[in-house]
């Protein structure tokens, strides 16, 4: 042994261990390792469970786009259509809601009256405290038949191009209302994380750009912007993973149907979580397993999307630091 | 270009409460005029007024008369934003846009007025602006590398490059040196000496010594109790101030009895 | 509008050494103007082809509010300023358009859901009610939503606010990263997947088919976890060191200045963000329709015990049944359920209001 080695040898700074602490400090640690199983669990079930029906699945479980696993019997399905009804789905929302939620978030922020500024917010958060069931219930008998005759309008002057193709569904229940429900289901989540970059932005660099004799859009365009860059992205993609995976308002708007289609104005398209939701109750023989195999598609998407906006975020916040 | 203000009976508020009180003066051209004072004293509130930059703050305001060359600028009609093109400010901590390059960061002001300036225009006016900042020999080369990348000093020179790159005629400090050390200091001061042949000065600081060497006149702003709003006690040469203040305040202040 | 104002001011004789700051300005009232006047003309021009609508009546407004504003202004004040007040004017629309489906919404919840909504509504069951028939109402489902939210609360409230302790006050390096990046991945678990998660595990557990509030609060308790760490972990953070430090000095071991100084001080906002939690976890409806099930008609308490109906596994299985009493019902039962949501989104915020540690 060394003399270097001293501290080694001295005895604990505090004398005994306290029972107390050692008790406390062991329960919040088996919390977080706690989490730690329950997430593991969630995957090992999910795969358990799945397992049988993509064994016994006599087509690509990837590429097939039909669902036939209803049966104890050569079930064949695939989730090609649902994941590409899924993502479509999302991508409409994110770029409808995207540059409004921005925009909320400006107004709140550099716009509103000062005083009414945070109640303007909470009334923006209110948006998601309203249940999906009710966006379904709302999307569905009320948007819908609004938006059946400017579908049709659209299909009049812009059918030539495919996503407008004609003649449009007769109920608004197409894919394109979907997206717009889901996008205003996910305003609250963009515009909290814009509002909060942009809160961030540092004083001297906004009054650096009015210093410099730029109207209020400049010294926005100049400072505000390019600073808040990462958190609107970041924002963006965690709307995107809450899209994605949103069940009741698409399971309740679309009407059944199982295709890839590019037409957002006709009936045809599905997304992974309504599927579930619909199918799930008539589900028998592999059909439950291969159900929970689409769910583990979808929680490899969302999975994905998310760790992406963290990781933007992540890595803005290191530059502005 | 460098233009005189005159200031009367200038009073500022946040909300109710009274922040300076009834300020009146007058800024020579082409001259450095330095505003010293304790902490608190309202002597940045004061200089943020000249180009109304207090607006930015919630709930402040200003009342009375600031005249830019017989033009005041709290007139009907008159745009802050103009006003602000015309009298350019230099913060205390060095802000250039961090996602801007070298280049962006002095051109930015400039391009808002003029969108249609050519390549070589804005060359040359990013040249001669940080010529005239001391700063061209250094960055020259490397003039698209991001502006946060310099040094303190060269950031706050940077930030006086991009204040003069929108031709005002007068340049507000509010104490540019508190954040540098002691030799890029040196180099800000002998630039607004150089300076002072195109531009009104006004610069605020803490530094009685700074005031003394960079100055032509100086400005001694107090309390008039503490609680009271911020006043302006005694104006006059820098030389005069510092050694025959008239006032027992100033003389206390400098002499280093407080504040 | 005034017309003279059109040509961009002119130079004075004396200009040349007068700085001139003075740029067109449309007058101060000039929006505020112009808003009420677009509004009372487009209001007319639509009652004259009789097809007013309070929607389309905005929309116009807005546009015609927009352009004539900015055309103005691009005329008197010039293109910056123009293109300022075109921003501004584009920043208010994409608010009043987000608040468009939120009145919508609202307006048709209460519209609708007035017709059904009665004290009766509230305090009987669908037990040997018909589907079709003209009565019946949500009571085993409120008894449902409480006992399975509730569950669910006592199970994810004490795991989620001491996972936030062991985060803030003593995990360090690896461990601390892995627990928070887990917190990340299951804040991104898709609800469906918690529910079909639940559906795999009483699978094994109990074999198929088998449904019961229990799975629902499970199911529930995986969504509302990370929420909770979320907003606890915020919370904790915000209490100062130096509470914690003159405790330390005081001789206060670590877990009691833990349960008697940090979780008191923050407890309203623990509480805040704990309320917030169950406003988002009471209306989901996808993870409880796989495993609360969906059939359920009458009032059970056991959570243990065969399928347990809830307000949004209600409402959804209502509006699948499609008859114009169903649609009643699940409007009806969207009221209810609004309103318990908005009540503890409001409460949340007035008792992160009223009680927050005056630290900040």
């Amino acid at each position: 042994m060394t003399t270097t080695d001293a501290p080694k040898a001295a005895p604990p700074p505090r004398g005994k261990r306290r029972i107390g602490d050692a008790v406390f400090a062991g329960l919040a640690r088996g919390s977080g390792l706690l989490i730690l199983a329950i997430l593991a669990g969630v995957a090992a079930f999910l795969v358990i469970q799945a397992w049988p029906s993509l064994l016994a699945n006599t087509s690509n479980f990837l590429t097939d786009q039909s669902w036939d696993a209803n049966t104890r019997e050569d079930p064949s399905f695939g989730v090609a259509a649902l994941a590409f009804g899924t993502v479509l789905a999302a991508s409409i929302a994110l770029l409808l809601a995207t540059p409004v939620a921005i925009g909320i978030a400006l107004f709140i922020v550099y716009y509103a009256p000062r005083k009414l500024a945070a109640t303007l917010g909470y009334l923006v958060d209110l948006l998601a405290a309203i249940p999906s069931v009710v966006y379904g219930l709302w999307g569905m008998m009320v948007l819908a038949p609004q938006l059946v005759p400017v579908y049709e309008g659209m299909t009049h002057y812009l059918g030539w191009i495919p996503l407008f193709a004609g003649p449009s569904s007769t109920s608004g229940r197409t894919l394109l209302t979907a997206g717009i429900v889901l996008a205003v289901m996910i305003l609250p989540i963009i515009t909290a994380m814009s509002r909060d970059v942009f809160h961030q932005v540092p004083q001297g660099h906004r009054e650096a750009a009015l210093a410099m004799g730029a109207t209020r859009w400049e010294m926005i365009r100049l400072a505000v912007l390019p600073f808040g860059k990462s958190g609107i992205v970041g924002g963006a993609m965690l709307g995107l993973g809450r899209a994605l995976g949103e069940t009741m308002a698409v399971a309740m708007i679309l009407s059944p149907a199982l295709a890839i289609s590019f037409n957002l104005l006709q009936s045809g398209n599905q997304t992974i979580a309504a599927h579930i939701a619909l199918q799930y109750p008539e589900a028998t023989g592999y059909g439950v397993s291969a159900l929970i195999a689409a769910g583990l598609v979808l929680f490899a998407i969302t999975l994905a999307v998310n760790m992406g906006a963290r990781y933007v975020v992540a890595r803005g916040n290191k530059e502005s630091a | 270009m460098a233009k005189r203000i005159d200031v009367s009976g200038l009073h500022v508020y946040y909300g109710d409460f009274l922040a300076v009180e009834d300020v009146s003066m007058t800024i020579e051209p082409r001259s450095v005029t330095a505003f010293i004072g304790s902490s608190g004293c309202g002597k940045s509130t004061f200089l943020r007024t000249l180009n109304r930059m207090h607006e930015v703050t919630p709930g402040a305001r200003a009342e009375g008369k600031v005249l830019l060359d017989d033009m005041d600028i709290y007139g009907p009609d008159v745009d802050p934003v103009l006003v602000r093109s015309e009298i350019g400010m230099v913060f205390q901590k060095a802000n250039p846009f961090p996602t801007m390059s070298i280049y962006d960061n002095v051109i930015a002001g400039a391009r808002l007025n003029n969108k249609r300036m050519t390549k070589s225009e804005a060359d040359d006016l990013v040249e001669e602006s940080l010529r005239g900042a001391n700063l061209w020999k250094e960055v020259k080369d490397r003039l698209d590398k991001p502006g946060a990348g310099l040094s303190g000093g060269q950031q706050q020179r940077l930030c006086i490059a991009r204040a003069t790159a929108v031709k005002p005629s007068v340049l507000l400090m509010d104490e540019p040196c508190s954040a540098l050390d002691p030799i890029s200091t040196l180099a800000i001061e002998d630039l607004i000496h150089n300076m002072k042949e195109d531009y009104t000065i006004v610069i605020v600081t803490h530094n009685m010594q700074q005031a003394a060497r960079v100055s032509d006149r100086t400005a001694f702003f107090n309390l008039s109790a503490p609680g009271k709003p911020g006043k302006l006690i005694e104006m006059g040469e820098t030389n005069q101030i510092f050694t025959r203040p008239e006032k027992k305040d100033t003389e206390n202040y400098i002499t280093g009895r407080f504040g | 509008m005034s017309t003279t104002t059109a040509q961009p001011p002119v130079p004075g004789p004396e200009s040349g050494t007068k700085p001139d700051l003075r740029a067109g300005t449309l007058p101060r009232h000039f929006p505020l103007g112009l808003l009420v006047g677009c509004g009372v003309v487009v209001a007319g021009v639509l009652a004259a082809f009789s097809s007013f609508g309070l929607i389309t009546w905005a929309l116009l407004t807005a546009v015609a509010y927009s352009v004539i504003i900015v055309t103005a202004s691009n005329r008197v004040e010039g293109g910056r300023k123009a293109k300022d007040r075109m921003v501004t004017a584009i920043v208010y629309g994409c608010f009043l358009l987000a608040m468009a489906p939120l009145v919508s919404l609202l307006y048709t919840v209460a519209g609708y859901g007035l017709d059904r909504f009665s004290p009766y509504f509230l305090t009987v069951s669908m037990n040997g009610v018909l589907p079709s028939m003209d009565a019946g109402g949500v009571y085993h489902a409120i008894v449902g939503t409480l006992a399975i939210t509730g569950m669910a609360t006592l199970l994810s409230v004490p795991i989620g606010v001491l996972t936030a302790v062991y985060l803030v006050e003593y995990a360090q390096g690896r461990i601390k990263k892995v627990i928070t990046f887990f917190v990340d991945v299951m804040t991104g678990i898709p609800s469906i997947v918690a529910g079909l998660f639940v559906v795999a595990l009483w699978m094994m557990l109990f074999g198929p088919g088998h449904t019961n509030g229990a799975a629902g609060a499970l199911s529930l308790t995986v969504l509302m976890i990370p929420v909770v760490v979320r907003s606890s972990e915020e919370m904790l953070r915000l209490v100062s060191r130096d509470l914690r430090e003159a405790s330390y000095a005081l001789g206060v071991p670590k877990w009691r200045t833990i349960t008697k100084v940090v979780l008191p001080t923050s407890a309203a906002g623990l509480t805040t963000g704990i309320m917030l939690a169950i406003a988002r976890v009471i209306g989901e409806t996808a993870p409880l329709v796989l495993t609360a099930g969906s059939s359920a008609v009458s009032i059970n308490w056991n959570l243990f015990d065969g399928q347990m109906m809830n307000l949004p596994v209600f409402i959804y299985s209502q509006f699948r049944m499609g008859g114009a009493v169903n649609y009643e019902r699940a409007w009806a039962a969207a009221l209810t359920l609004v309103l318990i949501v908005m009540l503890l989104f409001i409460l949340a915020r007035v008792i992160g209001r009223l009680f927050s540690p005056k630290t900040r």
